[in-house]
């Protein structure tokens, strides 16, 4: 349709009802400016960019599920007495919290499926993160401009865990009363404002009558607020910075190369929603989840073995378990080592990751902006970094089921406990040299890869006896791949006497710097990428292999 | 469009000029970036008959989808909610939730499946190059903001008017006081309470299964028995709170293999009573192994030894579990012959 006959029917009043409403709404909102810029944007495509939407799919999930529980949900512990449908709990004293529960799960038609819905997709959504998270680590996407999107995303997997496991709390069933009193257990720990802390978090003595109504609050309404707040703000990033892509012919810092949003994504992106939904439904479906009937209600004295955490606070769990018991009593009071130390480590192991877009941008110095992703390889002591933090993470979610490998796997639980606590040191130690090496290799190859071709399997007989691989060599879209990778120099201490020639003192933090700058591209810590004239020098001969 | 498309003749010309073969093509440079490549036509971009499989498909997943949600409301309205039915290999579930579940998956699933194949087969998958712009401000702006808001600074006279500054801050600082201060009732102070139970001189031990004031011939060695204090029962309001602390374990050793003097002196006949909250973080221990006397945590695995004074013998929990002294009242009954003499329960800083 050409715009004189579009302008005409629309002063005639006959353009198209859908237009007339973008008419209307754009002269109240200007949304017309904001689909010009964001209508068709353009996102480029690569399996590890799906996990961001795993999670914000879930979080939606969360949400909706979430809502409609609170519609039979009773945040009270008054003790009741159990009258429901659930036969062997007939007649059981329980709170009000935990027989709503049961009553969400034996008498609300499909209450049971959106319970195991909303329990599953909160799983994911914390697996979700944890991968998201480490996609975006080893790739380096969180460098410049997007450090505040790494801690925006960081904050909502620390929020995720809290929101987790003050909604497992709920119930109020044996299992996770265990989990609360391990968390006063922990916060009495605290030296000189534990016990108050404590007082004041349940309202006196634990158990007491007022947890789960605050949890309640604060499942629903104070985490879940601020996880909204970061999570649009979070979207807004993505789409202000524009997505990273991965090096590739015709990809540079200063594009973005990929499909539009209208209309590939919002099919793709949309239809991926009602993928992720769809097999949380039918997961929830076959796989029993949190089975509160089966473990019982809360009693202060009563415990069941096997007793574990949802996994996102395995973690937590295994700082707790491998902790050696250290208890000083000094002038009458008595500072708990065996419980804070866990206590405070959980967020520094946290923390650890979280600055390290800060740390990395301090050594390099770099200040421009990184669109184009880095491989894991081609940054080896970032990507060591990455592992070694994943081994103590790992070695610790070990460490908080001890009991379960030292059962299944027939071992005894104070060896797995021992191994833990020397792992928890050596791990990562291990861990980090061993990706270096694997790095560098990696590195290696494609060094090769790019000077000699692809190796191609055939084997050829010369002349003259000797025998050899042919190698192929690479297009020139491989050979710009493999090699568009920025390499760092080691980062020098400048010039120890000043412009007047007088010595000007070299502060400590200079030297640090250089330091690491020196492990992280010093000589034993990257490959040197293959140079154009090597490149020419051996593809000019002929005959090399 | 003619419905009898002929593949060759709708192959566009660049895809036939493609080749497959590797070159280099920039001499100068070979590592240089070649630029976009070109765009690789799908089947359904070249032949009509394909891309009509695809719509079908798409369109048949939609209605899948509206069939799988009739499925989910007659599901809803026909299957009662406490019918349960055997699904190999998962075993006996709830046959309501089994099928308002897989209904909803596969109604939910068919919709994505269709969107997304429409989106890969049916709309346009070539690639489209976008522009970046640099995120900081041009000099320019940013001379202008920082001029702008020095003008701003300068019309408040905040900078100049050192009184109002500085009564500003104060009033801002103290005003979050207030909720701070608000916060103060959420729960008593700790005083002392936790450092004293129920237990006190002369209270009976109760057998928590029977509820029955336990005799010392009730107690079997070998075996575990629990008890609380008499006088305590389960509807009582405060009942979570004083079992939280007040949780005993009862078990009988032969004197002669009593290592702990006091454990000794504080027992009856061999029979020593422990309180059963673990002193790590508080749960209930459950586990006793009765050839070693040792007790386990099934929490944090903390190993205690009753037959030496409950020490840890292994585990993260930080000292012994405190022990109840206790007799025999004149009728025979067990009896406690005070409180715990320490807290009982994970270790705090007023703990000493």
């Amino acid at each position: 349709m050409s715009t004189a006959s579009n302008q005409e029917a629309r002063s005639r009043g006959k353009a198209p009802a859908g237009e007339r409403v973008a008419d209307w709404a754009d002269g109240r909102l200007g949304i017309y400016s904001l689909a010009k810029a964001n209508m068709r944007k353009i996102f480029p495509d690569h399996w590890s960019f799906m996990l961001g939407e795993v999670c914000l799919y879930s979080f939606i999930i969360i949400i909706l599920t979430g809502v409609y529980l609170t519609l039979f949900f009773h945040p009270s512990m008054n003790e009741v007495e159990y009258h429901g449908s659930y036969v062997p709990l007939q007649g059981q004293l329980m709170s009000e919290a935990f027989s709503s529960t049961l009553h969400i799960s034996f008498d609300v038609r499909g209450g049971l499926l959106v319970r195991q819905i909303h329990h599953w997709a909160a799983l994911i959504f914390l697996a979700g993160m944890f991968v998201h998270m480490m996609r975006v680590f080893f790739t380096g996407a969180f460098r410049k401009p997007r450090e505040i999107n790494w801690l925006f995303g960081f904050l909502l997997f620390v929020l995720g865990m809290f929101t987790g496991f003050t909604g497992y709390s709920l119930p109020d069933d044996l299992l996770s009363g265990t989990g609360v009193r391990f968390m006063e257990g922990a916060i009495l720990s605290v030296p000189i404002v534990g016990t108050y802390l404590s007082f004041f978090l349940f309202g006196g003595e634990f158990p007491g009558h007022d947890f789960v109504a605050r949890f309640y609050s604060v499942h629903i309404l104070l985490l879940p607020g601020i996880m909204l707040g970061l999570v649009v703000g979070h979207l807004i990033l993505v789409f202000y910075h524009k997505h990273t892509q991965f090096a590739g012919p015709g990809k540079t810092e200063k594009n973005v190369v990929g499909m539009p949003l209208l209309p590939v994504y919002m099919a793709k992106a949309g239809g991926f929603f009602f993928l992720v939904f769809g097999v949380i439904a039918a997961i929830a479906a076959v796989a029993q989840i949190n089975p509160i009937w089966a473990i019982g209600p809360y009693r202060a004295d009563q415990v069941s073995t096997g007793a574990q955490p949802d996994w996102y606070m395995g973690f937590a769990e295994g700082l707790i378990r491998f902790m050696p018991g250290w208890e000083i009593n000094l002038w009458g009071h008595t500072l708990v080592l065996g419980v804070f130390i866990p206590l405070v480590a959980f967020p520094l192991v946290l923390a650890a990751i979280a600055v390290y877009p800060f740390i990395e941008s301090w050594i390099t110095g770099d200040k421009s902006e990184h669109h184009i992703l880095d491989r894991p390889r081609n940054a080896p002591t970032r990507t060591a970094f990455g592992v070694a933090w994943i081994t103590i993470y790992m070695i610790t979610l070990v460490g908080g089921g001890n009991d379960l490998w030292a059962t299944h796997l027939h071992l005894s639980i104070n060896a797995v406990t021992w191994f833990v606590r020397i792992f928890f040191f050596a791990g990562p130690v291990i861990a980090f040299l061993v990706t270096k090496r694997i790095c560098l290799g990696l590195q290696r190859r494609d060094r090769e890869k790019v000077l000699h071709g692809r190796e191609t399997g055939i084997i050829k007989r010369l002349p003259h006896g000797e025998f050899i691989e042919v190698h192929e060599p690479l297009s020139q879209e491989q050979l710009h791949t493999l090699t568009a990778h920025h390499q760092y120099e080691p980062a020098e201490v400048g010039p120890t006497v000043d412009e007047n020639g007088v010595e000007r003192k070299v502060k400590g933090s200079e030297k640090l710097r250089a330091k690491l700058s020196d492990a992280y591209y010093g000589e034993d810590a990257q490959i040197p990428k293959p140079t154009v004239e090597e490149y020419k020098e051996i593809t000019s001969g002929h005959g090399h292999h | 469009m003619s419905s009898q498309d002929i593949p060759e003749e709708n192959l566009p010309a660049e895809h036939a000029g493609q080749p497959g073969a590797v070159s280099v093509a920039d001499e100068k440079d070979p590592f240089a970036d070649p630029g976009l490549p070109p765009h690789e036509h799908r089947i359904q971009d070249i032949d009509e008959q394909a891309a009509k499989r695809s719509e079908r498909t798409v369109a048949l997943l939609f209605t899948l989808s509206m069939l799988a949600t009739v499925g989910f409301i007659a599901a809803f309205v026909a299957i009662p909610h406490d019918r349960s039915i055997f699904v190999f290999p998962i075993g006996h579930v709830s046959a309501l939730n089994f099928a308002l579940g897989l209904t909803l998956g596969a109604a939910l699933f068919c919709i994505g499946a269709g969107a997304v194949h429409w989106a890969r087969t049916l709309m346009s998958d070539a690639e489209i190059a976008d522009e970046r712009h640099p995120i900081e401000a041009s000099p320019e702006v940013r001379e202008k903001v920082h001029a702008d808001f020095k003008q701003g600074a300068k019309e408040s006279v905040l900078g100049r008017r050192k009184l109002i500054r500085n009564t500003m801050f104060g009033a801002l600082t103290l005003v979050p006081l207030s909720g701070v201060v608000l916060l103060r009732d959420l729960g008593p102070l700790p005083e002392s309470k936790l450092r004293h139970t129920l237990w006190k001189n002369g209270t009976l031990l109760v057998n928590m299964n029977t509820n029955e004031p336990l005799r010392p011939s009730d107690v079997a060695v070998g075996s575990l028995t629990f008890a609380k204090p008499e006088g305590l029962e389960e509807h009582d309001e405060e009942f979570q709170t004083e079992i939280a602390k007040a949780a005993l374990m009862i078990v009988r050793i032969q004197p002669d293999n009593i290592k702990d003097r006091r454990e000794l002196e504080w027992s009856h006949e061999g029979i020593v009573a422990y309180s059963k909250i673990c002193t790590h973080v508080g749960c209930p221990i459950s586990l006793y192994e009765q050839q070693t006397h040792h007790v386990l945590c099934p929490c944090h695995q903390s190993t205690f030894d009753l037959s030496d004074g409950a020490r840890v013998i292994f585990g993260p929990a930080g000292h012994a579990l405190p022990q109840l002294r206790i007799g025999v009242s004149d009728e025979g009954y067990l009896q406690a012959l005070g409180d715990f003499a320490e807290p009982v329960g994970p270790a705090f800083w007023e703990r000493g």
